[in-house]
């Protein structure tokens, strides 16, 4: 079968936009960047998914997106509710703030 | 006139004195003297009343026994099926039971009446009558019991009783307290010693026969004369004991009953079968023990049922039986004060006089002889025990005479007369004559109560002239009755403070007079005719069967009879002849009705209770039926029947009341007048004959029996005590052991194990592991940043391992 773009390339531009996304959630301190780098990773996840139900021409990967989508939006839902409540707690949304937790 | 119902009402007579024991002791002091003492004597009374309904229906059917089991399904004791053993409580009414019952209850009866003026104003007054009525009760068990256990429950409780009213005055001010406790325990020490005898022999009858009864329910104990009272056999067949024989008026009767449809029945009483009255209907191993006795000795010797294997010893037997009497005859020597044993007896008379009369003189001494009497087929089979017993009680009645004639206190010399006669009972079991010993012991239960309550009207009488003089001297005080706890140096009871008291106390003189003959064993009166007896049996036994134990036993028991008339006429003289020894004596006043009724009732038995069995032969016997408590006796005795009646031995009978009427004026040759005692020091007259005198201050000094008893047995064993206590138990086991070996050793074994152990190694293990994961664990704590991006790191890289580790095999084979 022949595509107008082939399916490495979208396999490609997945990897660089997972990347970004890992990369931003090991690098920002910021939470609502983290977060929004969580998006990118799962969007990166959702392009290749497509691509490769593109690829093979089966509906499975295109369902898995709209699963995907939907948990992403009650993710971000349960998410910035919590970094409200931490921002009202710490009057800060820098995740260095919160290590609490150390050993 | 009799009726089948009354045997039924012997479980009545230990409930009834049960019931008035416990009023009594719960109740006794909120009840007051008049009503405590009212249910204590209604008791007694009552358990008279239907003694006598026993008696009647008893002597109405000839003595033939019934064996009743205790109601409301209380008749199982001791069970264990699965080794057969089977001991319950049931009682057997027979004519022995039936004799005792009415001794028992009578005389108990009148010294009931007695001790309510007794006692009259003692604080205790109530607790006296609980033990009175207690005592009753065990007594009754004793006596009604059919088997050995039930009779030993009975005999524990009438020593547990006696224990309680020996000392019943314990809290007597000063030594005198002392004495009473010491008393009542002395009681208990020596019955210990003969109730282990008594034990040992009934585990020996337990180990032969298998069982305790003494017949079981349904046998009879002399077969052939109920055979012949019920008119199977002929009296001459009955005595040659020929059980098969046949009457033939009673077989043609039978067939003439057998002819008339309506033949009127003999008497209110029907016949029984005759199978029903050989004991043909029993295996001989089910029998009860003397049935059993009786089938074995009736084996040849050496036939192996009659070989008992004892701790692998096989005895025949005969043997058995010897050592079963003789194991017996230490239990009758505590309980019925036969030498060697006889030392509490004495004692004994601190308790309150009426103790001293029902008890240790007419009903619980008696209750050993009882027991040879019952067990009477045993003794017939054992002829060397027998032999043994009668010189045991010959001897006795010799020492008991002998000591009685050297002492001051009133009541001890009754004690040593009641030793003496029981002697006399015991040496005529020994003899075989079971109904003489019966007699004697009926006989000697009346006139012996007669003589302690007539002592004790004396000590009454002595004792309120004591604190009537007291009180004049010194012009205050007319409380009587502080007199028992008052302490001073006046003795109511020592006979020298005594004398001419006959003048103050007219009726306990005069009945004290009937029961010092009686005694001494004068014609007509009762003892005559008991003691004649025994005297007969001796002499049977050694002039026609020339059995030499009949010869010794005859001449000891003369002499003791020459004792007996010698010390009772030295005690009238010295209570009630001669002037007055003190003001005491002097002023004395006379008993009140409570106390002489009973006396005069005892001294009116004395005189012609011998009238029950008077043998063929002897004066006034047309009278009189011949022998009829013989008579009355052989359906429980059986082997009355096989010795032939005796006729009545003028020469013996003569020749004893010649000794009697001898010694009586000899002891008053010495004692009559105001000779009774002699000098300041207030000493016997025989002190002053210097061939008497060694004599007589060894009767005084009790022949040293207790002497003999504390330097043998009680100080070893003192100083034996004495060395546990003092060396071993608290120099060596306290001083050394407990403080040395123990406490050292343990505080020694508590350093070690406290020090290195615990601290050491226990401590050391559980600490080492807590340091280990401390160190583990504060390097892994690093690892904990509380940093997300931390987490984050771990978590890609984690995620990044599983994938090449997924992937990596995937690599290989493609």
């Amino acid at each position: 079968m022949n595509f107008a773009v082939p399916t490495e390339a979208f396999i490609m531009l997945s990897m660089v936009l997972f990347i970004l996304g890992a990369m931003g959630v090991l690098l920002r301190r910021n939470a609502i960047l983290i977060f929004m780098s969580v998006e990118l990773m799962l969007n990166a996840a959702n392009l290749a998914l497509v691509a490769f139900a593109r690829q093979w021409g089966q509906m499975n990967g295109q369902l898995f997106v709209f699963f995907v989508m939907t948990v992403a939006a009650a993710e971000v839902a349960v998410g910035l509710a919590l970094i409200v409540a931490i921002f009202r707690n710490k009057r800060s949304i820098n995740i260095d703030d919160l290590h609490q937790m150390e050993g | 006139m009799h009726n089948e119902t009354y045997p039924q009402l012997v479980p009545l007579l230990i409930i009834i004195p049960a019931i008035g024991a416990f009023i009594n002791m719960f109740w006794g002091a909120k009840l007051g003297e008049r009503v405590s003492g009212y249910v204590g004597i209604a008791a007694s009374l009552l358990s008279f009343i239907i003694s006598v309904l026993i008696f009647s229906y008893l002597s109405a059917v000839h003595g033939a026994a019934s064996v009743i089991n205790a109601p409301l399904g209380l008749g199982s004791w001791i069970r264990m099926d699965s080794i057969g053993l089977n001991i319950p409580w049931q009682f057997r009414v027979d004519t022995i039971t039936a004799v005792m019952l009415l001794v028992v209850t009578g005389v108990g009866s009148l010294i009931h009446i007695y001790a309510r003026g007794y006692m009259h104003g003692d604080p205790k007054f109530g607790r006296f009558f609980a033990f009175l009525n207690l005592f009753l009760m065990f007594m009754l068990l004793l006596v009604t019991a059919n088997n050995f256990l039930m009779m030993f429950v009975g005999w524990e409780g009438v020593g547990l009783c006696s224990y309680l009213l020996i000392g019943f005055w314990w809290d007597k001010r000063g030594a005198t307290g002392w004495r009473n406790a010491n008393a009542a325990r002395k009681a208990v020490i020596v019955n210990r010693v003969g109730d282990f005898g008594l034990l040992l022999s009934m585990f020996l009858i337990f180990w032969t026969f298998g069982t305790f009864d003494y017949y079981k329910p349904g046998e009879v104990a002399n077969v052939p004369y109920t055979l012949y009272t019920n008119g199977y056999i002929t009296a001459e067949q009955a005595k040659k004991g020929d059980i098969l024989a046949v009457n033939p008026a009673a077989e043609s009767q039978a067939a003439e009953t057998h002819g008339d449809a309506h033949g009127e029945t003999h008497g209110a009483h029907s016949k029984p079968a005759r199978e029903t009255l050989d004991n043909s209907q029993f295996a001989p191993s089910r029998l009860g023990v003397f049935g059993q006795t009786e089938y074995l000795m009736s084996l040849p010797e050496g036939s192996p049922e009659r070989v008992i294997n004892v701790g692998g010893l096989e005895l025949d037997f005969s043997v058995m039986l010897f050592l079963i009497v003789i194991f017996m005859l230490v239990g009758v020597t505590a309980k019925s004060a036969q030498i060697p044993l006889f030392v509490w007896l004495p004692d004994a008379m601190a308790g309150p006089t009426p103790v001293s009369a029902l008890m240790h003189a007419a009903t619980m001494v008696t209750a050993g002889v009882f027991l040879l009497i019952r067990a009477n087929v045993f003794l017939d089979h054992a002829p060397e025990a027998r032999a043994i017993i009668a010189l045991v009680g010959a001897l006795t009645a010799l020492m008991g005479g002998y000591i009685g004639m050297g002492q001051w206190d009133v009541k001890r010399v009754l004690a040593y007369s009641t030793v003496s006669q029981l002697g006399f009972m015991v040496a005529a079991v020994g003899l075989g004559a079971y109904v003489a010993a019966m007699f004697h012991l009926v006989t000697h239960a009346i006139f012996k109560a007669c003589l302690f309550l007539g002592s004790g009207s004396v000590i009454h009488g002595v004792e309120h002239g004591h604190h009537h003089v007291h009180a004049h001297a010194h012009g205050h005080g007319d409380d009587h009755h502080d007199a028992h706890d008052e302490e001073d140096s006046f003795d109511p009871q020592d006979m020298r403070n005594m004398g001419g008291l006959a003048r103050r106390m007219p009726i306990t003189y005069w009945t004290y007079i009937f029961a010092t003959f009686a005694l001494a064993g004068l014609f007509p009166f009762a003892g005559f005719w008991s003691k004649d007896e025994i005297l007969a049996d001796a002499w049977h036994l050694g002039f026609d069967k020339g059995n030499p134990i009949g010869y010794i036993v005859l001449g000891i028991l003369l002499l003791a009879a020459a004792f007996t008339a010698f010390y009772m006429w030295r005690q009238v003289q010295m209570i009630f002849h001669g002037e007055p020894r003190s003001e005491a004596a002097a002023n004395a006043p006379e008993s009140t009705l409570w106390m002489t009724v009973p006396l005069m009732v005892l001294a009116f038995l004395s005189l012609v209770g011998g009238f029950i069995n008077v043998p063929k032969g002897a004066p006034f016997h047309g009278m009189f039926k011949d022998y009829e408590f013989k008579h009355f006796l052989e359906s429980a005795v059986p082997h009355v029947t096989v010795s032939p009646s005796l006729y009545f031995n003028w020469g013996l009978a003569l020749g004893a009341t010649f000794i009697a009427f001898a010694a009586i004026f000899f002891a008053h040759s010495i004692y009559a007048g105001n000779k009774a005692v002699r000098g300041t020091a207030r000493r016997d007259p025989l002190e002053f004959v210097p061939s008497a005198k060694p004599i007589w201050l060894l009767a005084n000094a009790r022949m040293h029996w207790d002497n003999i008893y504390f330097a043998v047995i009680e100080n070893p064993f003192n100083r034996i005590g004495k060395f546990l206590a003092d060396v071993v138990d608290w120099r060596f086991l306290h001083d050394y052991f407990h403080d040395v070996v123990i406490k050292k050793g343990y505080d020694g074994v508590g350093t070690l194990l406290s020090k290195p152990f615990d601290k050491g190694i226990i401590d050391g293990a559980v600490n080492g592991v807590a340091w280990l994961f401390k160190q583990f664990s504060s390097s892994l704590r690093l690892v904990q940043t509380g940093y997300v991006r931390v987490y984050a790191v771990a978590l890609l890289l984690g995620v990044v391992a599983v994938v090449v580790v997924m992937v990596l095999p995937l690599l290989q084979n493609g």
